[in-house]
């Protein structure tokens, strides 16, 4: 039996998953991957079965657990923006150095464009670099269906399966026709052979034979694979590639192409026996991809071929940004259709932090103690609502790079000499990635500001819970920061006066200190007071 | 019956409630939907725009080419002209006609009337003032769906069902006053 629903990408693919017989979803949050997980919190499904939905700390820690509830031979789901596979990099390549017992999905949410991120990155290399098969659905009922291919591809290679979508998929909505009963979770089954869990270089060394020896495999059956799709009229000269939600773009302009051959991508490694079955009846293949040109760079190689490829690199596409239906429309040699000039008048309206935020009256305390007493000050930022710290009216950041960089940063500026470095992090980044920097500014009493601005929440992706919550101070005098220069304040314009006295007095002292400046999140306060409003 | 919808505003104006309201009615009529939407960085008070197509046939693009949009939606003025070249030509725009002006370099509102103006099929529709008339200031959004309704090709019966199913855990009364704020956006000219 199947129903018909209206669900987001995101949401399609928590519900294939929890279809697939899912006992865990492992995850950090991360525009656009965020409603994966929070979907399967919200799921009666999954509470009905006893998922674990539980949001982790980072994506490391995500990764971690789920190879471990796989080690116990169930099927976990891990889930993250692109940048979070950074993060998780160490224990994904090796995950597929172990393998797995129960499957292992990850989904890693690209963001091209940057709609939300600091990076294009690609996730695909990666699934090459830990030689995984990778799947990309090109529609939410692709990815519905593909997920729960992708667990039993995991289970039968008994290795990890990475699937790769991009915003427009995560964030679009369409109707799904789904099951109507889900699969039984696996039971408890440890895995048998301990040796290939333990990656003592004996044992590395024989499963790095056995991986590699698995490849030609991987290759036949992407050869030999549904989800890649020959879609072809007529016998044009130029074939086209299209992967993932690039296909969507294409078929878009089937109507206006009297004849095209198409080959859809959604299973890696590249399905070379129908590539170069498409090369012997083309002239020249366009390769349409959305993020980096991870397919047309391996067509080319380096030596010169028959065969003309374009794409990004040759022009055909723009090098960078995400794939729109009007920049594949051009590639495919068709004309624009009929527009308007975009009106002059219209001036961007950049997002801000929301009036009476909590972060504002931090930056204005910050900004009033550099202004007045260490104009060379510097501010070193972190990954957040805060980081719109950086535009006007505050212009107070410095630097914003990756999650947690912004203690190690100022560490580092302030071991070159720099005299008062301040970093700015919020509550959910310090716990993230924060901690560990903070106890190597402990271990060096490095003179520097540390501000952990405190909104009880993960506030840029909608509000989740905060995995440091109420330990604070507990975690800063652990990791061995001074009691006398731990500071809670909280930041309202009543308290500006007291706010500005402690950073000028901590930036003055030549030591460490962390300043708390604690008050929830406007936006999850306001939620609560509607629940509890709608509740009575 | 195809119909490519720009739905446009300012984080926070509710723009996400009327894609869902138009999704809902256009999945009870069999339709087939695609609705890309902004989350993320860009709702905190910045502007945020949602494509959503609908049609009687299987869709493939997930977004809307310039040139190709039936119709703009949009909460606010300024955000509606942001995606005039994304309007077919001959193809309307519905927008709330009260400015939200939270940059400093907001352009004149009565330069944005006359462009407004320029397009032809467009409406303006004080939905502020009929919501603040009908003490329903939180409905503006569905004032303007009201008004967008035969543009849209979608009878305000069958949009009110989909309001009826969509807010219908917040209780009767929310259920009433968003069926009434529909009705007074169709009656708008």
């Amino acid at each position: 039996m199947t129903e018909k629903q209206l669900l987001l990408g995101d949401h399609a693919i928590a519900l294939g998953a929890l279809h697939a017989g899912l006992s865990g979803v492992y995850a950090y949050p991360g525009t656009p991957s965020t409603e994966i997980t929070e979907f399967i919190q919200m799921s009666p499904l999954a509470k009905e079965r006893g998922v674990h939905s539980k949001w982790c700390t980072n994506e490391k820690t995500a990764m971690e657990a789920a190879l471990g509830m796989s080690f116990v031979g169930k099927r976990a789901l891990v889930c993250m923006k692109h940048v979070g596979m950074n993060v998780c990099a160490d224990p994904f390549v090796n995950s597929g150095m172990t393998g797995v017992n129960g499957g292992v999905v990850v989904v890693a949410a690209d963001d091209p464009s940057m709609h939300s991120s600091q990076d294009e990155q690609d996730s695909r290399f990666y699934g090459k670099f830990a030689m995984i098969p990778t799947i990309e659905p090109s529609t939410q009922q692709d990815a519905y269906n593909m997920i729960q291919d992708a667990f039993e591809l995991s289970e039968s290679l008994k290795l990890p399966v990475l699937m790769r979508i991009v915003t427009r998929l995560a964030h679009s909505r369409a109707v799904v026709e789904v099951k109507t009963e889900a699969r039984k979770c696996n039971s408890i089954s440890p895995a048998e052979n301990w040796r290939d869990w333990v990656l003592l270089p004996v044992n590395a060394r024989r499963k790095n034979d056995s991986l590699t020896a698995l490849q030609p495999k991987l290759k036949e059956l992407s050869n030999n694979s549904t989800l890649n799709i020959d879609c072809k009229k007529g016998s044009p000269k130029q074939g086209i590639i299209a992967c993932g939600i690039a296909y969507n773009y294409v078929t878009e302009n089937l109507a206006d192409m009297p004849e095209y051959d198409i080959l859809r991508i959604s299973q890696y490694p590249l399905p070379t026996e129908k590539i170069c079955a498409m090369a012997t009846r083309c002239q020249s293949i366009l390769v349409v991809e959305d993020g980096q040109p991870f397919v047309e760079e391996q067509l080319l190689g380096i030596l010169p071929t028959a065969i003309k490829i374009e794409g990004r690199l040759s022009g055909a596409l723009p090098r960078t940004g995400e794939l729109t239906p009007d920049n594949v429309r051009k590639a495919l040699g068709l004309s624009a259709h009929e527009h308007e000039e975009a009106c002059e008048l219209v001036v961007p309206r950049p997002p801000a932090l929301c009036q009476g935020c909590g972060h504002r009256s931090v930056y204005e305390a910050i900004n009033t103690v550099i202004r007045e007493k260490y104009p060379d000050a510097k501010v070193f930022g972190d990954i957040g609502c805060y980081t719109l710290g950086a535009l006007p009216p505050f212009s107070a950041l410095s630097s914003c790079v990756d999650m947690g960089a912004s203690i190690t940063m100022a560490k580092g500026a302030s071991d070159a000499g720099l005299q008062h470095a301040v970093a700015i992090i919020g509550d959910s980044t310090f716990t993230h990635s924060g901690m560990t920097g903070l106890l190597d500014a402990v271990n060096a009493n490095a003179p520097i500001t540390v501000v952990i601005s405190d909104n009880l929440t993960t506030a840029m992706t909608g509000g989740q819970d905060s995995a440091g919550l109420n330990k604070y101070e507990a975690i800063c005098l652990g990791l061995g920061v001074d009691r006398n220069h731990l500071h809670v304040v909280e930041p309202l314009p009543k308290n500006m006066e007291e706010i500005t006295r402690i950073i000028a007095q901590e930036m003055e002292y030549r030591g460490l200190s962390v300043i708390i400046p604690r008050r929830e999140c406007l936006q999850t306060l306001n939620r609560k007071l509607k629940q509890k409003k709608s509740a009575k | 019956m195809k119909r490519d919808i720009i739905l446009s505003g300012v984080g926070g104006q509710g723009i996400l409630s009327i894609a869902t309201i138009i999704g809902d009615a256009a999945m009870n009529k069999g339709m087939y939907i695609k609705q890309a939407e902004v989350h993320g960085m860009s709702q905190r008070g910045g502007d945020v725009h949602s494509h959503l197509r609908i049609s009687d046939q299987p869709i493939a693009s997930d977004l809307i080419g310039q040139g190709c949009a039936d119709i703009v939606i949009s909460m606010e003025p300024m955000e509606a002209l942001r995606y005039k070249s994304a309007l077919k030509k001959g193809g309307w725009i519905v927008t709330a006609k009260a400015p939200f002006v939270n940059i400093p370099n907001y352009p004149n509102i009565d330069a944005i009337y006359a462009e407004l103006g320029k397009l032809g099929n467009a409406i303006l529709v004080d939905a502020e003032t009929i919501a603040k008339e009908n003490q329903m200031t939180r409905s503006v959004n569905m004032i303007l769906l009201g008004a967008a309704a035969n543009a849209l090709g979608l009878d305000i019966e069958t949009l009110s069902a989909s309001v009826a199913r969509i807010f219908g855990s917040k209780g009767d009364e929310v259920v009433a006053m968003n069926v009434k704020a529909l009705q007074l956006g169709a009656e708008v000219k």
